[in-house]
């Protein structure tokens, strides 16, 4: 079963997250914060990170680009789930290293699920 | 192009008053008048040159000229950086507003489609998702309502329906309502009310909602244990409530702009992200309107004390 890291501060969206992508079949580890999120992808080695912008303790970009420099987890898709919409922060994403940037409100879970199927095929 | 939308177009003061810049922080006045002191300067000095031939006066009056022109230089600087930022919180507040309102409405969103389409919620998790649904919505509708009360301090139409107010009732109906909430996060809540409070005349939701916003605040920034203090005391002509934390305090450099609208300290950013920075804005615009005196001390990693004062009004 593939595992796949949440990091997202809100808890509505971790348990809604959570559960739908559960129901789809994979194996869901979250962290609440940037920090944790960033020793949880060293120590559990998922297979991908969907990652939130606006967190606690690190904010996304920082925990992405230490993701993309550190060997051992650089090889993980990340996709950014957020909320933020501008132009300059998608291609922040892209040019630090994401897979892909999604924005959280514009999306259904099922769509979602379907790209996160996409990028583990 | 007809006159009148001519002269509209032309007029340099709009922007200006627009985000609430006074006349000496405008560049579009400052510069025209700097333009014409220098006009009127030149053409003094040589009047007074040719009547009074003495150079030291002329070189007096050129360097008093010079530094007239220096300040308004100054002004004008001034008030582009002012304007600058106007413009930069305007954008801001679009952003933000639009960010915290998007937050809610995906957790409504995602959690309506988990309600319809999974296969496997039990009866009692579905009463949690619409629990959940439910938070959310009012969450935007405090969003919403703070927004407005943003709008309404800017025009100056805070409409405020004074009624006799027991300070003390209230701070303790809060402090139970709070108490739930701080024990969930190892918090202790003690009140420390003086005996004989007097009433005070003032709208009632509105104190409501600055006593809301400061205990609020206090409990959310305390990371870890700790204890919230609210005090009530009754001085010659006033009462003051003094709200005291163990928190996470507010860094020396963000302490002058604690009050302004969206701002949140970075401190407080990096422990919770959700927050409008619209709180303490409203709060001391209403204390103001209210004739009431609202500031603070903080330390950081040691904790922050706020406190108002209101008059006593005997009538």
């Amino acid at each position: 079963m593939k595992k796949i890291l949440f990091v997202e501060d809100e808890p509505t969206l971790q348990k809604a997250v959570g559960r739908f992508l559960e129901e789809a079949g994979y194996q869901i580890i979250s962290a609440l914060d940037g920090e944790l999120g960033l020793e949880m992808a060293k120590r559990e080695k998922p297979d991908m990170i969907l990652l939130d912008v606006i967190l606690p303790k690190k904010d996304g970009f920082t925990v992405l680009k230490e993701l993309k420099e550190d060997e051992t987890t650089k090889d993980i898709p990340v996709v950014i789930l957020t909320n933020l919409e501008n132009d300059t922060d998608v291609e922040k994403a892209i040019s630090l290293g994401a897979t892909t940037y999604l924005v959280k409100a514009n999306y259904e879970l099922e769509e979602i699920t379907k790209k996160i199927k996409d990028i583990l095929n | 192009m007809s006159f009148k939308t001519t002269c509209q177009r032309l007029n340099p003061i709009g922007q200006c008053q627009k985000y609430n810049l006074s006349i000496w922080q405008c560049p579009s006045f400052l510069f025209p008048l700097n333009g014409l002191i220098t006009i009127l300067a030149m053409v003094s000095t040589y009047f007074v040159a040719v009547k009074y031939t003495q150079p030291e006066i002329v070189a007096l009056i050129v360097i008093g000229v010079s530094i007239i022109l220096i300040i308004i230089g100054y002004l004008i600087t001034k008030g582009f950086e002012d304007l600058a930022q106007a413009n930069r919180l305007k954008t801001e507040f679009v952003n933000i507003a639009s960010h915290q309102l998007r937050t809610p409405l995906t957790g409504i969103k995602w959690n309506l489609e988990l309600i319809q389409k999974s296969n496997s919620l039990t009866q009692e998790e579905i009463l949690d998702k619409l629990e959940e649904i439910k938070d959310n919505n009012q969450r935007m509708i405090g969003l919403v309502n703070d927004l407005l009360d943003v709008a309404r301090i800017e025009q100056g139409r805070l409409n405020l329906k004074p009624q006799k107010v027991f300070l003390d009732e209230m701070i303790q109906k809060l402090v139970e309502e709070y108490r739930p909430l701080a024990k969930a996060s190892n918090i202790k809540i003690i009140s420390e009310i003086e005996s004989d409070i007097p009433l005070i005349i003032i709208d009632p939701q509105g104190i409501g909602l600055v006593l809301r916003n400061l205990i609020d605040n206090a409990i959310r920034y305390t990371k870890g244990s700790g204890t919230v203090r609210i005090k009530l005391i009754k001085k010659r002509n006033s009462i003051r409530c003094e709200i005291q934390d163990e928190g996470v305090g507010i860094p020396d450099r963000d302490q002058k702009s604690i009050f302004l609208k969206f701002f949140r300290s970075q401190n407080a950013m990096k422990y919770q992200t959700i927050g409008t920075g619209l709180g303490l804005f409203i709060a001391k615009s209403f204390i103001k309107e209210s004739d009431g005196k609202i500031d603070f001390w903080s330390e950081e990693e040691k904790g922050s004390t706020f406190w108002f004062e209101l008059p006593i009004n005997n009538k």
